[in-house]
């Protein structure tokens, strides 16, 4: 299915989301929301330590407690085989996460599960948690990745080997693996440059900061069969990891997907629900568990921080012809960091003809590293769009006809290997250079900044039913967590597709048992690819009404026309029979009418994006204040125009967070001094402007509509985008995120310095 | 420890219930009442889902103790609007696209009652720094503030 120039009604318009009601009364029910009979409350021991020894658990006190009906450690939960489950944009080593999920021998991190309990309220869950008793031995850790990958680091995992280096390592170390993309010749390409510029960037981890801590329900029948309600961004995915953690089989657990109060990569993984599932199991009765917004931070995924080497070459006309670079990130305790992605990524929006970039997977004494929005772009970005900035000011060119000149298009091959089709990079840059904020007047301690980016987006699988009801409206089933107006834009393809209003398609997202397979919400993929499930399903389904219009008036279906929610005779008497009047009859024509689809979506179309940004540094404090700022991206095809805007707006807002604020911040133990949202500092309402969200449509020729995933690459260029403005402002380069006052004040002090 | 007897006022409806001393009007509404609407994002007043009115003043739930609701009038999400009519302000989250997930949203929905309430006309800024009590992570604020400007507008057309 292939994308075809068309007018269209539905798609591209503003229709209220069919949730909308729900979320606007507080009906809509998320995942701590959920609760059954004789439900007991779980609650999670944690380990205070940032590496440490088990030596001994005594958990007969807390046994002993009146109303505790369950106590778990490590040694109740089975280990599974090995193997990996994909996770959209991860893959997830069941060995390592039945490790995460409670550790054995050893803990690795603070905020590591240790033991877990059930009892009848959650006081006295927590005061069992009290009862408790670890025996730690204390070992030396390590946070930082350079420190991490020196060979007298502590150590985090005695069987770690690096992967992919020559030769073997004999010895273990914290470094899981290498990784490599390069084409060319690197010292022809260094020689011919005129310029040279060669610079060195960190970041720390940073969270996801979901506002929706995990939480769920399981309940454990006797007979095995188990059910879980939960919020995550795949209900299929949490099953499997959850049958797979405990050795059940697939059909042996139902779950139920929850609202979801944001994800952004973080829900694509378990952390309490098969504690829950065993925790049920021993008890006998339903379990809920929920965290505390402290245990969100200290135990579930941050993305990595990182230790980046950007080097780049260009001849004096601005055409870069060589880039190397060498990405270190911080995998947490287990192997995994999204490395991979930054080094196929950071210099994808341009076509540079010799490249070298290498990646380390580093394992360091924080939680398991896991997906955040384009994850491991916005680090690799960061650096790369830095360096580009300082190359165009070297050449006094301006920073984005310099991205334009060496800018991807149509026929370039990507640096991850594949040619690319029709994408939106010179389109996102021309829009950004005409954009009346390029051009407005700045004051003093003001600057610009301008950085691009680029995110590949994923299909996958997705499987979609469209169910004709008798009255001519229509039940939409599908199986991806809608988690930013999905529902709305799925419902709206179907209704184009039917020629009906989208408040006439009705979406339910369902549980594993309702639907076929799919895939995570995810890797920006729902609207691409479960929109492609869901047109494929809609079609069948118009296929079917046709057929049976023909029945209806006895003649062949090739004489039949679908239009505007309505079979319409291409000769004879040219009748119309609306789907009211066709699904009213399909007793008698042969049963109820269904749609189905269930498909393995390629062909997803990659974002580029430019966003600029205006700053106002205050000399004395050090802060930065967001002025202005505008974000241009390829949609493709906005489906829905106002979530295309949600998604960007959102996205650089997160960015900005990023970039000025947000960090993980250790004591000299290792353990998390900020895990809240006072010291976690995430940007309020007052912290930002407006955000000018400009959507640009080169149409995705995979998808009917020509869509293009559109949620995680604005989060890709914002660091870079106000490091430049910082620079542009000031004179002074911040290479070390964030860009808090303090630091930012010391990088003015020591600007000032320098110069005498 | 013995729960205590609270009496109060929940949307307009006389409640009566028992909690355990560190239990908060959060965990009362949300585990006692059945009122889930109002949501827990951190339990230490930094996220606003929690936001509820209490004699008209707009708290965090998680930061008040159930005990202390003796004898107040409470307001949640579910009591703003009513069942033939959503309020202005949710009508308008709903028209401008001002929530993606929706976890956020009855924080803010009673935050921005509360403000409209005392201040019918207020600048971008002023909506801007009253609703800085409450964290939204998926829109960025641009849209939310729009329907909050919106929903004044439509108030002060009701009323004229």
């Amino acid at each position: 299915m292939t994308y075809e120039p068309k007018t269209l009604k539905v798609v591209g318009t503003r229709p209220i989301r069919h949730d909308g009601a729900d979320k606007v009364t507080g009906r809509a029910n998320y995942g701590a929301d959920f609760k059954l009979p004789g439900m007991l409350w779980g609650k999670v021991l944690r380990s205070p330590h940032a590496h440490a020894r088990i030596r001994a658990i005594d958990v007969s006190k807390a046994k002993a407690l009146p109303g505790v009906k369950a106590v778990i450690t490590g040694g109740d939960m089975p280990m599974p085989d090995g193997g990996v489950t994909q996770a959209g944009e991860s893959a997830i080593n069941t060995q390592h996460l039945a490790k995460n999920l409670m550790a054995r021998d050893k803990v690795l991190y603070d905020g590591h599960p240790v033991a877990a309990v059930a009892a009848i309220s959650e006081s006295i869950a927590r005061e069992a948690l009290d009862l408790i008793e670890v025996d730690y031995e204390i070992l030396p850790h390590v946070i930082d990745v350079e420190e991490a990958m020196k060979p007298d680091a502590p150590l985090l995992h005695d069987d770690l080997f690096t992967q992919n280096v020559e030769p073997k390592p004999e010895k273990p170390s914290n470094v899981a693996q290498r990784i490599f993309v390069g084409k060319g010749d690197m010292e022809k390409g260094f020689s011919e440059a005129d310029i040279v510029i060669e610079r060195h960037f960190t970041t720390k981890p940073v969270h996801q900061g979901y506002i929706e801590p995990q939480a769920c329900v399981a309940n454990f029948a006797e007979d095995g069969q188990a059910v879980v309600w939960c919020s995550s961004q795949g209900q299929f995915l949490i099953r499997d990891l959850c049958v797979n953690m405990l050795g059940m089989e697939a059909s042996d657990l139902k779950v139920i997907p929850a609202e979801i109060g944001g994800g952004f990569g973080g829900k694509t993984t378990v952390y309490l629900e098969p504690l829950a599932l065993v925790l049920s199991h021993k008890a006998g009765r339903p379990v809920k568990m929920t965290m505390s917004r402290g245990e969100v931070f200290r135990s579930t995924g941050p993305t990595s921080g990182c230790a980046i080497r950007a080097k780049i070459g260009a001849l004096r006309d601005g055409t870069i012809v060589a880039a190397e670079m060498d990405l270190k990130f911080q995998a947490g305790a287990f192997p995994g960091s999204p490395v991979g992605a930054a080094v196929m990524f950071a210099t994808a929006p341009y076509d540079i003809p010799n490249l070298s970039i290498t990646g380390w997977d580093v394992c360091v004494n924080v939680p398991k590293i896991h997906a955040y929005r384009a994850p491991g772009a916005p680090n690799g970005a960061f650096a790369f769009e830095s360096v580009i900035d300082e190359l165009a000011r070297e050449l006094n060119v301006d920073p984005i006809d310099l991205r334009a000149k060496n800018s991807v298009a149509e026929g370039s091959k990507a640096p991850y290997g594949p040619t690319h089709g029709p994408l939106g990079g010179l389109e996102c840059l021309s829009a950004a250079k005409n954009h009346p904020h390029y051009k407005a007047n700045l004051g003093p301690n003001q600057g610009r900044g301008v950085a691009s980016g680029f995110w590949i987006n994923i299909g996958g699988q997705s499987a979609a039913t469209v169910v004709v009801n008798r009255d001519g409206t229509i039940a939409l089933v599908e199986g991806c967590p809608d988690i930013g107006g999905t529902r709305a834009s799925l419902a709206m393809m179907c209704a184009e597709v039917l020629g009906i209003e989208a408040e006439k398609v009705r979406p339910s997202v369902v549980d594993t048992t309702a639907i076929a397979f799919n895939d995570v919400t995810g890797g920006s993929r729902v609207t691409f690819a479960t929109g492609k499930a869901v047109v494929e399903a809609t079609e069948d389904a118009v296929r079917q009404m046709r057929e049976r219009a023909a029945k209806m008036w006895d003649i062949e279906p090739d004489s039949v026309l679908w239009r505007d929610g309505a079979a319409h005779e291409t000769g004879g008497e040219g009748r119309s029979l609306t789907i009211a009047q066709i699904a009213s009859k399909a007793a008698k024509t042969g049963g109820q009418i269904m749609g189905h689809a269930s498909i393995n979506a390629a062909g997803a179309g990659p974002s580029l994006t430019t966003h600029m940004c205006d700053v106002e540094v205050d000399r004395e404090t050090g802060r930065v204040t967001i002025l202005r700022y505008t974000t241009v991206q390829d949609a493709g095809k906005a489906v829905h125009p106002s979530y295309v805007e949600g998604q960007m707006q959102g996205g650089a807002a997160q960015g900005i967070g990023w970039a000025l604020n947000e960090e993980y911040i250790h004591d000299e133990q290792g353990r998390l001094l900020n895990a809240g949202f006072l010291d976690y500092r995430m940007p309020v309402a007052s912290d930002l402007p407006m955000i000018d969200a400009v959507s640009g449509e080169v149409p995705n020729p995979n998808h009917p509509f020509g869509v293009r995933g559109v949620g995680e690459a604005p989060i890709v260029p914002p660091l870079a985008a106000i490091s430049n403005a910082i620079y542009d402002a000031t004179g002074v380069r911040m290479r070390d995120l964030p860009f808090s006052p303090p630091r930012v004040l010391a990088a003015l002090e020591e600007a000032e310095r320098a110069k005498g | 420890m013995p729960k205590i007897h609270v009496s109060t006022t929940v949307n307009g409806d006389t409640v009566e219930f028992l909690c355990e001393t560190q239990e908060t009007v959060l965990d009362v509404l949300r585990n006692t009442l059945g009122l889930t609407g109002t949501k827990e994002g951190c339990g230490t007043g930094d996220c606003g889902a929690c936001s509820v009115l209490v004699d008209g003043r707009l708290v965090c739930g998680c930061l008040m103790l159930g005990v202390e609701a003796e004898g107040k009038e409470i307001v949640t999400v579910e009591g703003i609007g009513s069942p033939d009519r959503l309020h202005p302000v949710q009508q308008k989250f709903l028209e401008d696209a001002a929530l993606q997930c929706g976890f956020c949203t009855p924080g803010f929905i009673v935050a921005a009652k509360a403000l409209l309430d005392s201040n019918p006309e207020p600048t971008e800024t002023e909506i801007r720094y009253w609703l800085a009590g409450n964290l939204c992570r998926c829109t960025g604020y641009d849209k939310i503030v729009r329907a909050v400007q919106d929903a004044a507008l439509e108030m002060k057309g009701q009323q004229a």
